[in-house]
């Protein structure tokens, strides 16, 4: 609402430096890389609705034939949700500067992360063991581009979780790490909020 | 908490040492900043090298043995590609983006400096990737720069063994690296600028990258789905795209997928694309027009809000690029709808372009007239964009000279104006030295009339109905010999246009080293830019202390004031009337 208000300035009207007037919502509290990350986040919301929408326009063609989703999926998108709740749990942690918390909360969030990606190899396999090759049909080929391309989004967001581990473990000040612990639990969440909707379309069309 | 900018941390400083760390792995925006310029007028040197041969093949058709028909595909895909993308998308935001948005905000650099050098290396990748592709087996893709699946990736069309391979690989490096770019520049304008900087007091050019880096954030998605998705089909046998064909007397193993889908996602990049390019380009002539009419620009907020609305219409239109693509023609109703309405913003921007100039006290410097060129090019390329975005009109059209005519006027020489009168105008800022003005109006003419020369005349062959992408015309019946002079006379006009743009580059190279010492304002200017203490301008930009603004940067020739420009640090005590006993309140006040 901040920027709808100061688009309408009238910016010869009024002179002076006094920034209380004008311009306030500058800055405070809101670190740039949290606008950063929200403002990657959208970009990646894009990009898989855009898939979304192709898979929708490709699926309206005859030679669609649905692919039974692996019961594994779902214990992948418990071990998804698990996740999440830790990273929730270890942000609260990190705000009160419980190290202890933060240390094995991290480390947990990391290894249910890992448990979810080999899960979903695992996925990958039994499906192209029972036959579902990639190009056999446009509906595999879907499935395995979605769950690939948010595996991948999985795998970069570990980058910054091992990064931010590593301090963590290594005695740095959890005051200092405090904002990535924030924004690996927000990217985690999204992530998360992505895999539901793809989960959901890949299930139920 | 007091309110501290984020470039006044003063633990984000990261001062370079070392030659390396100075000049190639900087982390300086304005380093970064040229980088970016330099790598893509280079690449877009190349571009223009192509064009030429492009053209010399039109004009003289079995003149040139050494160009074939896949040869000159070759050098068409490569020229539009490398000029929309790879030159005017990352010197516009890559470079100008780079170079202002810190400067003209009031910040030290941008707010994540690491991942911005990252950025432009990324971005240098891309074009390896990309110039890598002529020296592969079958040489770079000539599937055309909109790379229309299946053509683009079955036998038969030039490139498609490694070409299109390298180029889809390229354009999703580009992306990644202008994902990185991009969410800086949003981040910096959004939380970087200093004291008495709100939105509404920011210069228009920084409007304008700033909107235009939003639209690329959210329209290159889209092209990055499309690149996977084709590169799936190309070298996974995928039928994302490709139906069932028979290729060369072989059937092919894909089936039943959709061409128009791609079209689709391609386009939903490409017109935004449009954009990403056309508003840092209205952003940075508004500010040189109304820095050399000494003129505060006209209807500031409506130029704000043209940018912001531009910006919105722009990923509604696309589908008028598709008109002859076989889609269901009620969509051309609407298209055609919305692509005549985001016509009014843009004529808002033009008539206030031409107001800020009426009674204006114009000093027709070298910016200034490549500024004035772009108003007439682009008015002229706007208004047949109204002929091409009815459905009616652009269906004979649509295959002909006249769309190369409107859009090379639109978005090929009216963007080139504008980046031509940004680095004439911020040249002295870059380099501390002025450039030779006789030859940057010796520059100037010969582009203005030359490109003149080339695309006029093509709007009346296209009317005449001559086809584009043809390798050569061959005997037709309704084609008068005249159509092939007239072709042959664009092809001396390019070549001229071409060479005169050597004396561009002779006179930035020679002016950097043997230019005369510049004025840190030469132009009287009023944005932050000019009132950096070194000129220059040093890492960190501004020494000690961050300026304080208190006004908008279009303060030219307010009644009662001294000097007939206020800049925007300028405390209002400081500013000298022509009556002593005078109090300084500026326009309205």
């Amino acid at each position: 609402m901040g920027f709808l208000k100061s688009i309408f300035d009238k910016p010869w009207d009024y002179q002076g430096e006094d920034p209380s007037l004008k311009g306030k919502e500058l800055a405070e509290g809101m670190h740039p890389k949290r606008i950063a990350l929200r403002m990657f986040l959208a970009v990646v919301f894009v990009l898989f609705m855009l898939f979304i929408v192709a898979y929708f326009i490709r699926m309206e063609l005859d030679d669609w034939r649905p692919l039974p989703e692996p019961g594994l999926l779902w214990i992948n998108t418990a071990m998804l949700i698990i996740c999440s709740i830790v990273m929730q749990w270890t942000r609260g942690a990190a705000q009160k500067s419980v190290r202890q918390q933060v240390k094995w909360g991290m480390l947990a969030a990391g290894a249910f992360t890992l448990a979810f990606i080999f899960g979903q190899l695992s996925a990958w396999e039994e499906l192209n063991n029972a036959g579902f090759y990639l190009s056999s049909n446009p509906a595999n080929s879907f499935f395995y581009v979605l769950t690939g391309l948010h595996g991948l989004h999985v795998l970069g967001g570990l980058w910054v979780w091992t990064r931010a581990t590593i301090k963590v473990w290594s005695g740095t000040e959890i005051k200092a790490v405090k904002l990535s612990v924030e924004l690996c639990a927000v990217y985690w969440h999204f992530l998360l909020l992505v895999w539901l909707i793809l989960f959901g379309l890949l299930s139920n069309t | 908490m007091a309110y501290i900018p984020i470039a006044d941390q003063t633990d984000e400083m990261h001062d370079p040492h070392s030659f390396i760390t100075k000049y190639v792995w900087s982390q300086d925006h304005k380093v970064i900043a040229i980088q970016y310029g330099g790598i893509a007028i280079a690449v877009g040197l190349i571009a223009l090298g192509l064009s030429v041969l492009m053209r010399l093949q039109l004009g003289y058709p079995d003149s040139f043995a050494f160009i074939d028909p896949a040869d000159y595909y070759q050098f068409v895909t490569m020229h539009g590609m490398i000029m929309v993308v790879y030159l005017l998308t990352a010197l516009f935001l890559g470079g100008f983006g780079n170079y202002l948005i810190p400067l003209q905000v009031g910040a030290r650099d941008m707010v994540f400096p690491f991942m911005n050098m990252l950025s432009v290396w990324v971005y240098l990748l891309s074009v390896i990737i990309l110039l890598a592709s002529f020296f592969v087996t079958g040489g770079p893709t000539g599937a055309g720069w909109t790379l229309y699946p299946p053509q683009s990736i079955t036998g038969g069309t030039p490139g498609a063994d490694m070409g299109i391979t390298l180029m889809l690989a390229s354009l999703a490096v580009f992306i990644v690296a202008f994902t990185m770019g991009g969410l800086n520049y949003v981040t910096t304008v959004l939380q970087a600028r200093t004291r008495g900087m709100t939105l509404m007091r920011m210069p228009l050019s920084v409007w304008g990258i700033f909107v235009a880096t939003v639209l690329g954030l959210f329209a290159f998605p889209a092209l990055f789905v499309a690149a996977i998705m084709m590169t799936f089909d190309n070298l996974l046998g995928t039928s994302f795209f490709l139906p069932a064909m028979v290729s060369l007397g072989e059937t092919l193993d894909h089936s039943g997928g959709s061409p128009v889908l791609f079209q689709h996602l391609f386009w939903f990049f490409g017109h935004p694309e449009v954009y990403i390019v056309a508003l840092p380009a209205f952003g940075l002539v508004s500010d040189v027009l109304s820095c050399h009419a000494r003129k505060n620009i006209f209807g500031y907020r409506m130029m704000v809000w043209a940018i912001i609305a531009i910006g919105g219409l722009s990923f509604i239109v696309w589908a008028h690029h598709m008109y002859v693509s076989g889609m269901n023609p009620y969509f051309g109703f609407f298209f055609a709808f919305t692509t005549l309405i985001i016509a009014v913003p843009t004529a808002i921007k033009v008539y206030n372009w031409v107001l800020t100039l009426w009674e204006g006290n114009i000093r027709l410097t070298v910016p200034m007239l490549f500024a004035c060129g772009f108003i007439f090019t682009f008015i002229h390329g706007g208004l047949t964009g109204i002929f091409l975005g009815n459905v009616t009109v652009d269906l004979p059209l649509s295959d002909t000279y006249f769309v190369i005519a409107h859009f090379h006027m639109v978005m090929g020489v009216s963007p080139v104006m504008v980046l031509y009168a940004a680095l004439y105008h911020w040249y002295p800022k870059m380099t501390g030295r002025m450039f030779n003005v006789t030859l940057g109006k010796i520059h100037f003419w010969a582009t203005f009339f030359g490109t003149y020369a080339i695309y006029l005349p093509m709007h009346y062959l296209g009317i005449m109905g001559l086809p584009r992408r043809y390798y050569a015309m061959g005997t037709t019946e309704f084609l008068p010999d005249s159509a092939q002079t007239l072709n042959a006379n664009i092809t001396l006009a390019a070549i001229w246009v071409a060479l005169f743009q050597l004396v561009f580059i002779f006179n930035i190279i020679w002016s950097t080293f043997k230019g005369k010492k510049a004025d840190p304002n030469p132009w009287e200017a009023t944005s932050l830019e000019w009132f950096t203490p070194d000129n220059p301008p040093k890492h960190g930009n501004w020494g000690p202390e961050l300026p304080t603004v208190y006004r908008w940067a279009y303060e030219y020739s307010v009644p009662g004031v001294k000097a007939d420009f206020v800049p925007q640090n300028m405390p209002p005590e400081e500013v000298v009337m022509e009556d002593p006993n005078a109090r300084y309140v500026g326009h309205d006040g």
